[in-house]
């Protein structure tokens, strides 16, 4: 795996001139691992016992929810009666866009209600995901380069940049609703008339100028990071060279920085997956801005079991893409490492 | 023209270039940080103009400030009718620093072991913290608040720390993780030669080495946990609250009233301590710039 | 590494649950086994908590103060909640449904209680635990029971107003028609004619259920059936659809909610507004109100007269899960007598549910829109009063959006509207 995600000329220098695993291998290496083994277990006791309550226990219970039924009414006493085990019908309901009829049977999913709604739900999210994921790499990379330089007022420009993401998205989303609307200072500012919650291509614009505002600091943030652990001397030596600044950039710069950028790509990715503040008090996901979390929400307040087969599927497609990050961008944090020790045998 | 003149010449030009091509960068630079800073901070201006601005001319939409007056910030703190927003500030804090310290330096436990140590089961553990943020955290509230009920912990702080910690712990662990994987780790083993025990040369050699990493999750950390609502919103109560919850409570006078104004204070006030924070940890990103040059 | 084992861990807990769902576990979904604890605690007394949204002007603390010193062995605790009436709502939800016995009172907006009543987590008002609604508006009373019994004890109400300017319109509209008939005046004046709410959120269902209603239709039947393919129905989402079109509604109109319909109103951008008695107060004391002393207030517009007010407000319920019911009940008789239901609308200008005080004189020169309001109640109807509510809303916002954008006729609009309640409450 190490060759196919292709060791760069410059990769040496930033590892100090020689690959990290030189562990001597042969003989005593069982061992090695063994010991090595109880320390790892140690060291991530903590990690997975945390996870393991608040976020696994929760997954696992909400999982078996989504096998059983929505509670329904007894017309007679016009009572919930709980509805009993399910099987897949809750899933099978969603993917193919089928709600119940009068009768009992099934029916394509009226428009109107939350089932209908799936599919362009699905959409809608890829759409916000792909392109505030694109525009906030491409805007944070720019800033933290700018941020990396020496330059009167740089800490300025760094206090800076945090402030839209230090700002609670409770806030945020008030302003931006605020400044979104018809008499807001966004039209006023711009001589505009847009009604940027009325309509399809406006309302999700609003939504993803101010997710990428809000969080094009993390990515720059990160970047920034990932820029700094690159040695100085590296830059002077390409430089001396002769190197031109794209040749820097893209000889030095976008290799030494590929796994922090990696890392914050891929979680900026799942948070964008799963993305509800914004859009829920910008539009109300109206015009075609219902995210998945979104169908969630409005699905738990209808019946949770349902809404819980939901966030399996949406687990699963958010799984899907990590899975295409780790085994084709090679987002994999260790892999490149490990995979060359293993490789070797 | 004898060639010793020519040389000269060619080496002037040549200076001058050079010198003009670093004007040049050094204008690039300064007219990018204008952009920068008018992208980041117009919309907050328009929050803090906002904020300034008597609540009866609210939707004012004149660029500057007009109408000013310091009642929003006073009817923030304002605890006669039941706000709770300076303890919902302390609230927040104490739980941000909580879980940040907490998750830095179980993440900081946990990456070390997924950079450096050789052992089965490595990608399973990868693949379960991710899959830790792969659920609609939405959903997750039901399920939690039922746990968290039936061990009674709900409005007990430790019922808004833990869930914090857990979501950004992935986050944690695996910027560290790959950061880790870049330390040059020879050092750690010549300052083992040199007479250190594993832990002190991981102190002294590669903590500042990854000084930079380390603040920079320590800010994603402890944002992150100040800026979490939902969890808050349902787990917390009157003593507990964080911010973000306190400023969901706000009201207008009246009752389908929204105060943005006193929210845009709430705003404000919220997002200055942590500007100064990170003013405060800039220092100790360079302070790891530097050490890394040093090398 | 040719295997993807780096996510394994996912699939195995896939797995896990698979294993764990044939056992048959999973709690969190309602059960309305009503009976047992709708039974336990009614003679019991001692302290309780009462749980409502964000205490807007500061009435409840001063209420519960004045019940604490009398009662100083069953005090009453104040839960207070956002802003938001849907983090209310999922709040109660949550504490219901954990089975909280700390949630003894709590109020709940009109269109919760069916819902909450249905799951079996709110304590029937009979027998033993009976409010006297004898006097108290018809329609808010309808609004807190379900299936012919009371569940909620109404506490405060709300109406829709439609204000308007009184230096332009010579003669308050009485129906749509006259009023649309009025909107050449607004063009001559170079404002926007009429305005509600109808950006794509609960208010729309407000504003929707009242074009509706006005028109003579009905979104439920008596039986809680959907009926909306009557021709009543078609006119009332119609009016809204043309006056859409025609510009009489103008075109921001669909991203009003509350609020930015108020600023419109009270930058003088528009002739006619419907909206609720908040407005008032503000109108006449905000410093940019341009519309101070041109105000004026008259009831809904219908089709031949007053139209039908979508009923808002809240009601006073008691939690099956109550320790100290009779306490409970107490406070809630306390809640709603006629001195605090006084003090609700002179302190914090909430439309009392006494009928009686409509007429009281000191209360209409403090809040000169009450005997418009009155005409507006009378004639309300609560919004749909089922437990599938929070499907029905959704169903009428997304339909009736689609149809006042014409991006649907009205036609298409009320059939899907009424296939989607039929879905949802097909729900077994």
């Amino acid at each position: 795996m190490a060759t196919e995600l292709g060791p760069t000329p410059v990769k040496e220098p930033a590892s100090g001139g020689a690959p990290i695993h030189h562990k001597p291998k042969g003989v005593g290496e069982d061992n090695a691992i063994a010991s090595q083994g109880k320390w790892a277990a140690w060291l991530l006791a903590p990690t997975i016992f945390a996870l393991a309550i608040v976020i696994v226990y929760p997954i696992i219970s909400a999982i078996v929810m989504s096998f059983q039924k929505d509670a329904g009414l007894d017309p007679a006493t016009g009572l919930f009666t709980e509805g009993g085990p399910a099987g897949f019908s809750n899933y099978t309901n969603w993917i193919f866009q089928q709600c119940a009829a009068p009768d009992g049977g099934t029916v394509a999913c009226p428009p109107g209600t939350l089932g209908a709604q799936f599919w362009s739900a699905t959409g809608t999210t890829f759409y916000f995901t792909i392109i505030t994921v694109t525009l906030e790499t491409i805007l944070g990379f720019w800033m933290a380069i700018i941020m990396a330089r020496t330059f009167r007022g740089r800490s300025l420009v760094r206090a800076a940049v945090l402030v839209p993401w230090a700002i609670p998205t409770a806030v945020t989303a008030q302003l931006w609703l605020f400044i979104f609307a018809f008499e807001g200072i966004g039209n006023k500012l711009f001589n505009t008339t847009i009604l940027w919650t009325g309509s399809e291509i406006p309302a999700r614009w609003a939504v993803i100028i101010a997710d990428t505002w809000k969080t094009t600091p993390f990515m720059a943030l990160l970047i920034l990071a990932g820029l700094q652990m690159i040695p100085a001397e590296v830059y002077e030596a390409a430089k001396v060279d002769g190197a031109s600044a794209w040749q820097r950039f893209r000889m030095i710069t976008l290799p030494l920085v590929k796994p922090a950028l990696m890392v914050a790509i891929l979680f900026r990715t799942l948070d964008a997956l799963r993305m509800f503040d914004l859009p829920y008090i910008l539009t109300e996901g109206s015009n075609n801005t219902t995210t998945l979390s979104i169908l969630v929400v409005n699905q738990i307040r209808q019946g949770f079991n349902s809404a819980a087969a939901l966030s399996t599927i949406t687990f699963i497609i958010i799984f899907i893409v990590a899975f295409i990050f780790v085994r084709f961008l090679g987002a994999n944090v260790v892999e490149q490492q490990t995979g060359a020790g293993k490789g070797k045998k | 023209m004898t060639a010793a003149t020519e040389l000269r010449a060619r080496q002037d030009r040549g200076r001058k270039v050079a010198q003009n091509r670093e004007k040049w960068a050094s204008v690039r630079t300064y007219v990018s940080a204008a952009v920068i800073l008018f992208w980041c901070l117009a919309p907050a201006y328009w929050m803090v103009v906002t904020a300034f601005r008597d609540v009866g001319y609210t939707y004012d939409t004149s660029l500057l400030p007009t109408h000013v007056t310091l009642d929003n910030f006073k009817t923030a703190f304002d605890t006669s009718f039941g706000n709770r927003f300076g303890q919902a500030l302390l609230n927040s804090l104490f739980i941000g620093v909580t879980v940040t310290v907490i998750s830095l330096v179980v993440g900081v436990f946990a990456a070390y072991a997924l950079a450096r140590l050789n052992f089965r089961f490595k990608y399973l553990v990868l693949g379960f913290i991710l899959g830790a943020s792969m659920f609609p955290g939405v959903a997750l509230i039901t399920p939690l608040f039922q746990l968290f009920t039936n061990i009674g912990w709900i409005g007990t702080y430790q019922a808004l720390i833990i869930p914090n910690i857990s979501f950004v712990l992935p986050l944690t662990v695996y910027t560290m993780t790959s950061f880790f994987r870049e330390m040059p780790w020879e050092l750690e083993e010549a300052a083992r030669v040199d007479g250190c025990t594993q832990g002190q040369a991981f102190r002294r050699v590669i903590m500042p080495l990854a000084a930079p990493a380390i603040f920079t999750t320590a800010i994603l950390a402890f944002i992150s946990s100040w800026n979490e609502f939902l969890i808050a919103s349902q787990l917390s109560n009157d003593a507990t609250q964080p911010v973000t919850v306190a400023i969901a409570n706000f009201a207008g006078a009246q009752p389908q009233q929204i105060p943005y104004t006193a929210i845009m204070a709430a705003g404000t006030i919220v997002t200055i301590p942590l500007v100064i924070l990170v003013l405060v940890f800039q220092r100790k990103i360079v302070a790891g710039l530097t050490a890394g040059a040093v090398k | 590494m040719k295997t993807p084992k780096f996510l394994l861990p996912v699939a195995a807990a896939g797995a896990l649950a698979l294993t764990l769902s044939a056992c048959g576990g999973g709690g969190g979904g309602a059960t309305a086994t009503g009976g047992g604890d709708a039974a336990n605690g009614l003679d019991a007394r001692g302290p309780i908590t009462y749980v409502q949204g964000k205490d807007n002007s500061n009435v409840v603390r001063p209420l519960i103060e004045k019940w604490n010193a009398a009662h100083p062995n069953e005090k009453v605790t104040f839960k207070e909640q956002t802003d938001q009436a849907d983090q209310q709502h999922d709040d109660l939800v949550q504490n219901y449904q954990a089975k909280n016995p700390n949630y003894d009172v709590a109020s709940v907006d009109v269109v919760w209680t069916a819902e909450f009543a249905a799951k079996g987590w709110l304590q029937p008002l009979k027998d033993k635990m009976a409010v006297d609604t004898a006097g108290m508006l018809k329609p808010t009373v309808e609004a807190g029971s379900y299936k012919g019994t009371l569940y909620a004890a109404p506490v405060s109400s709300d109406g829709g107003i439609l204000y308007y300017r009184s230096d332009l319109v010579p003669t308050a509209p009485k129906t749509w028609d006259e009023m649309m008939g009025m909107c050449s005046i607004a063009k001559e004046n170079g404002i926007g004619c009429f305005a509600g709410q109808y950006a794509k959120y609960e208010g729309l269902t407000v504003n929707a259920s009242e074009a509706i209603n006005s028109a003579g239709g009905s979104v439920l039947n008596a039986d809680g059936k959907p009926n909306l393919n009557t021709p009543e129905a078609k006119e009332g989402l119609q009016n809204l659809a043309t006056a859409y079109a025609d510009g009489n509604i103008p075109k921001e109109g669909i991203t009003f909610q509350e609020e930015q319909g108020r600023q419109a109103f009270q930058d003088g951008k528009l002739l006619f507004h419907r909206n609720w008695p908040y407005v008032y107060n503000l109108a006449v004391t905000e410093g940019s109100s341009k519309v101070k002393d041109v105000l004026g207030m008259t009831a809904l517009p219908g089709k031949d007269g007053p139209g039908a007010s979508t009923l808002g407000g809240h009601s006073a319920a008691v939690s099956v899960y109550s320790k100290n019911k009779a306490t409970a009940l107490d406070f809630v008789k306390f809640l709603v007598n006629e001195e605090n239901q006084k003090f609700f609308a002179t302190q914090g200008s909430l439309a009392p549910v006494i009928e009686a005080l409509y007429e009281d004189k000191e209360l209409v020169a403090k809040l000169p829109y009450l005997p418009v309001l009155k005409t507006s109640i009378e004639n309300a109807v609560p919004r749909p009063v089922t437990p599938f509510y929070p499907a029905v809303t959704k169903a009428i916002q997304e339909n009736a959006y689609s149809a006042i954008k014409g991006e649907k006729t009205v036609d298409a609009a009320l059939s899907d509207m009424q296939k989607s309640i039929e879905s949802a409450s097909a729900g077994q």
